[in-house]
């Protein structure tokens, strides 16, 4: 029942602080894709090949792009209200069903490769952590400092060239093997092993850096006071780390996990595209190279969304985790 | 057979001994005060009966004798069977001393079902049991509060509910009401108390005030920069105590009739500061001693065991002492 009300404490006021924040986010996409050269009538004539003056001002005038831009940004914000993210000039298709589309691809990358990189960032930092200055914890620091110095992109491509070219092990492209009937478990595996290697680019980096926070946070958990009640009480010590320390470690592990949540999509743009991965980052790399705008606006939106969505999960977890969270108000 | 015995026992950090030779003995049932100023070595003391050290420490010497076996050779699992059922602690700072993430009743249970056969359920009414018997307020409500629901005192209060809920034989309080206000203080010393008659355990109770001596304790061994220097039971230490360090505490402690609120002594008073021990080949004390002499700077005086049947078990480390006092005590080199 305290929890619940902790919990419910939490989720008001993450509800309370993101309204205006995805406003501001909006408003602020908005006017800056303005400031970007070039729009999609210029694409999409030059395409074509017939760039006469008057088709261009057709194609602005049919989508609304000759307008002012305040009038231009009152018209997406009515249409957002009615939950309308407007059309796409290039796709000619709704937005919203274009991201609709590639929603899951990206949910799927991300929860994989942020669990993923909170599990083995987590598990490497404790061994660091109880191994601390012997030789596991510092084989495990280079390979740390290693996956913490390579850019995400270079490691995927590392491992297409070993486990895709080399070993022949998992694929490379896409989410799913093309043509193939597959069915039950074999539907099951054959999507898995095309998530392998994207997420596992994707997570690198953050599993080094959650490491190297864990191992902190739980070098400096044992010299608290509490430690020594637990191992006075004659209880085990991995029992003890498990439950005592890592439990107290997590808190500030959590903490940066959320902050990196924008780091990880910004980089499902890259690995998304270098794995030929359909979600939403490889849509909103299209969308800018086709000055698509209300494509892009509409990605970047419901990206912020995710963030939010994802923040709020990362703070139901701190509420979980530290019962000090959310008491009062 | 003494409960604990401590022999001889040496404690050293890198670069720095925190105990020397330090030996003293805890009958069942007693509380001994172990008094010294701060940085003294009274909690590594502590520490090294629970095997709980920090990790740069090492034991260099002694034994330490529970029920008769060394519990410096006993294996870690065997520790574990002893600590929290047979020998518990209590910690100074009652604010870090508990797990801020788990609720108190969780934490009593863990103590509980890792000594005793007992259901889930059995263990959650046997804390909540316990609660009640620290005198908690409420205590089946409390049960599932966090510690930072609750005020020091209380929380003192928890630490010992959990330090008790095995029935142990010896209970390590170090400085348990450092941290408290002087009501509170007396509250928890007297529940500490009542808890040691009713169920029948020692206490070596840590302390710099030799007001909660007075009033709590049976026997002190008074430390000084890691060593034991008087060793003696309450009314003959008080009445006359030995060493001049003891002396010095006693002189700077205001009128022993006076309100207890002024008991609370200071030993900063007397003048000079432990710091001058370090590098100091003989006494320890000798830099601040006002009867110092010669030869007490050649070599540290060993604890002279005085046998007088009127004052009890008592010994000193201060020849220069005990001569004084000479016809009075029989020394005996111990
Ligand atoms: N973790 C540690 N590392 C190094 N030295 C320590 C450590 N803990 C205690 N010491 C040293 O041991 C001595 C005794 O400390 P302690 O037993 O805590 O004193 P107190 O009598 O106040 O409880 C002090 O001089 C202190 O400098
Ligand atoms: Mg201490």
């Amino acid at each position: 029942m305290r929890m619940g009300r902790r919990i419910a404490t939490t989720l008001r006021r993450t509800v309370i602080h993101a309204g205006p924040t995805v406003l501001g986010i909006i408003v602020l996409d908005f006017l800056l894709l303005q400031l970007m050269p070039g729009d999609a009538a210029d694409v999409i004539a030059t395409e074509a090949g017939v760039a006469t003056a008057e088709t261009m001002a057709a194609i602005r005038e049919r989508f609304g792009l000759d307008q002012p831009v305040l009038t231009q940004l009152m018209n997406f914000l009515g249409h957002l209200a009615q939950f309308d993210l407007g059309y796409s000039p290039r796709y000619n298709m709704p937005v919203l069903d274009m991201i609709m589309m590639r929603l899951p691809g990206t949910l799927l990358l991300m929860v994989t490769a942020l669990s993923l990189a909170l599990a083995m960032g987590v598990i490497v930092g404790s061994v660091m952590a109880a191994w601390a200055g012997r030789w596991p914890d510092r084989v495990l620091s280079v390979v740390v400092l290693l996956l913490y110095s390579m850019p995400g992109f270079w490691v995927g491509l590392m491992a297409v060239v070993l486990f895709s070219v080399k070993l022949g092990w998992l694929p490379s492209d896409g989410n799913m093997t093309i043509g193939a009937e597959l069915t039950g478990f074999g539907l099951v595996a054959d999507r898995l092993s095309h998530l392998v290697l994207p997420a596992l680019a994707l997570a690198s980096f953050f599993v080094a850096v959650y490491a190297r926070l864990t191992r902190a946070s739980m070098l400096e958990v044992q010299r608290q006071d509490f430690m020594r009640t637990a191992h006075g009480k004659g209880l085990h010590p991995f029992f003890i780390q498990l439950r005592h320390a890592l439990r107290n470690a997590l808190i500030p592990v959590t903490t940066v996990a959320g902050m990196h949540l924008g780091n990880l999509l910004g980089g499902a743009v890259v690995v998304e595209t270098l794995f030929g991965w359909p979600g939403m980052g490889r849509l909103a790399l299209e969308a800018v190279l086709a000055r698509d705008f209300s494509v892009l606006l509409g990605v970047l939106l419901l990206s912020s969304f995710l963030v939010i969505l994802a923040n709020v999960t990362i703070d139901l977890l701190h509420a979980w985790l530290d019962p000090r969270i959310g008491e009062a108000g | 057979m003494s409960l604990l015995a401590v022999e001889r026992l040496s404690v050293a950090f890198p670069g720095q001994v925190a105990v020397r030779d330090a030996s003293f003995a805890i009958e069942a049932g007693e509380t001994l005060a172990l008094v010294g100023e701060s940085g003294c070595g009274k909690s590594v003391t502590a520490f090294s009966v629970m095997r709980l050290l920090p990790p740069n420490a090492r034991v260099t010497s002694g034994r330490i004798l529970f029920e008769g076996t060394d519990l410096l050779a006993e294996p870690p699992a065997g520790m574990r069977r002893i600590r929290g059922k047979r020998i518990s602690l209590i910690q100074q700072e009652p604010m870090t001393s508990l797990n801020p993430v788990l609720s108190i009743g969780a934490q009593i249970v863990e103590v509980l079902r890792r000594h005793e056969k007992l259901s889930r359920r059995a263990a959650r009414a046997r804390a909540t049991e316990l609660l009640d018997l620290v005198s908690i307020p409420d205590a089946h409500r409390r049960v599932d509060d966090y510690p930072h629901n609750l005020s020091g005192g209380m929380r003192q209060r928890v630490m010992i509910a959990m330090a008790v809920a095995c029935g142990p034989k010896l209970l390590i309080a170090d400085e348990p009401t450092t941290a408290l206000d002087v009501t509170t203080q007396a509250q928890v010393l007297d529940l500490l108390d009542d808890l040691r008659h009713r169920l029948g355990m020692a206490v070596l109770l840590i302390t710099h005030d030799l007001g909660v001596v007075a009033q709590w304790a049976d026997r002190i061994a008074v430390m000084y920069a890691g060593r034991i220097v008087e060793k003696a039971s309450i009314g003959p230490f008080f009445a006359e105590p030995l060493h001049p360090y003891s002396r010095g505490l006693l002189g700077a402690r205001v009128d022993v009739d006076t309100d207890e609120h002024y008991l609370a002594n200071r030993l900063s008073e007397i003048p000079g500061s432990v710091g001058s021990a370090a590098g100091e080949q003989g006494c320890p004390f000798a830099p601040r001693c006002p009867v110092a002499q010669a030869a007490c700077r050649q070599a540290p005086p060993p604890l002279l065991e005085l046998d007088a049947v009127d004052t009890g078990a008592r010994a000193v480390a201060c020849p220069v002492s005990v001569a004084q006092t000479g016809g009075r005590h029989a020394a005996a080199v111990g």
